[in-house]
């Protein structure tokens, strides 16, 4: 798995690179590849969401793009993963693709000694009732894109600017948040990339036999 | 003639959102082609055609929520 690290992207900017880095991949020019990045102020709204979930914006950007779920925020200190995987023979299952992004996000903030879960029914990562990350992917060509985004050091002010994930009264939360400490946001990137490396793509597909 | 169903998705998840359409009626269509983009919850995702001829006829509109074993198109 090669490893790009944006630093502090524009959304559309780091747009275009997954786009660049999809084709690669599905051409097979391109190994997997994990794009890691924060991104500043942005709201993105997913192919089923919906502008009346977003109630203002405080100069913030607001776009539609093409992921799966609803209305969310990114910003500094927001730990953004794209994955920009080849899902191959059995691991062309996109709900597997999904459950395995879930483990990565558990065990990532399992490091830091949360104990996160997935709720039935709910999208995103849970700390008991509150929502620490959100996940909507694209697939194309069945090389996934979009991904994953967990608050580390988020303000978490602006996600009262929106529904988020289209949820009634949800709570978000960080791990600042939790921790009560601010968190360095480099070694949550090295950290996120282990998680990516140590978690089996097809523990899913094996399960099912 | 046949349809162009949407395929089964995972354990639980018995419908998606039609996105948009690639191709429009009268379109020729190869074998492969991805031809209409869908949406759940979670994921974007295109349909792929598994043979190739002319998309016939639409039945489902975009932001329509369709099932899973629903027909989507007619392919001739």
């Amino acid at each position: 798995m090669k490893c790009i690290d944006l630093g502090l992207s524009d959304y559309k900017e780091a747009y275009k690179t997954q786009c660049e880095v999809r084709s690669k991949v599905a051409e097979g020019a391109c190994e997997n590849t994990l794009i890691i990045t924060e991104h500043k102020s942005v709201i993105t709204i997913g192919r089923i969401g919906s502008e009346k979930h977003v109630f203002k914006t405080e100069g913030i950007e607001v776009l539609n793009v093409d992921r799966g779920g609803d209305v969310t925020y990114h910003g500094p200190g927001q730990l953004v993963a794209y994955p920009i995987f080849k899902l191959e023979n059995e691991a062309r299952d996109i709900h597997g693709f999904l459950k395995f992004l879930e483990e990565v996000g558990i065990s990532f903030l399992s490091k830091y000694g949360v104990m996160a879960e997935t709720r039935p029914g709910m999208r995103g990562i849970w700390v008991k009732d509150s929502k620490i990350a959100s996940i909507g992917i694209g697939v194309k060509k069945w090389v996934t894109y979009h991904g994953m985004a967990i608050n580390i050091n988020t303000d978490l002010r602006p996600f009262s600017f929106i529904k988020p994930c289209g949820i009634d009264g949800v709570k978000i939360t960080s791990l600042e948040n939790l921790l009560k400490e601010r968190l360095d946001i480099e070694d949550a990137k090295r950290k996120i990339k282990e998680s990516f490396e140590k978690i089996p793509l097809l523990a899913e597909a094996v399960c099912k036999g | 003639m046949a349809e162009l169903k949407l395929p089964e998705l995972a354990e639980g998840v018995n419908e998606a959102v039609v996105s948009f359409w690639h191709f429009k009626e009268g379109d020729v269509i190869k074998e492969g082609d991805e031809i209409v983009e869908m949406a759940t919850d979670k994921a974007a995702f295109n349909v792929p055609c598994k043979i190739s001829g002319i998309l016939r006829k639409i039945l489902v509109q975009e932001g329509d929520t369709v099932k899973v074993g629903q027909a989507l198109a007619i392919i001739e």
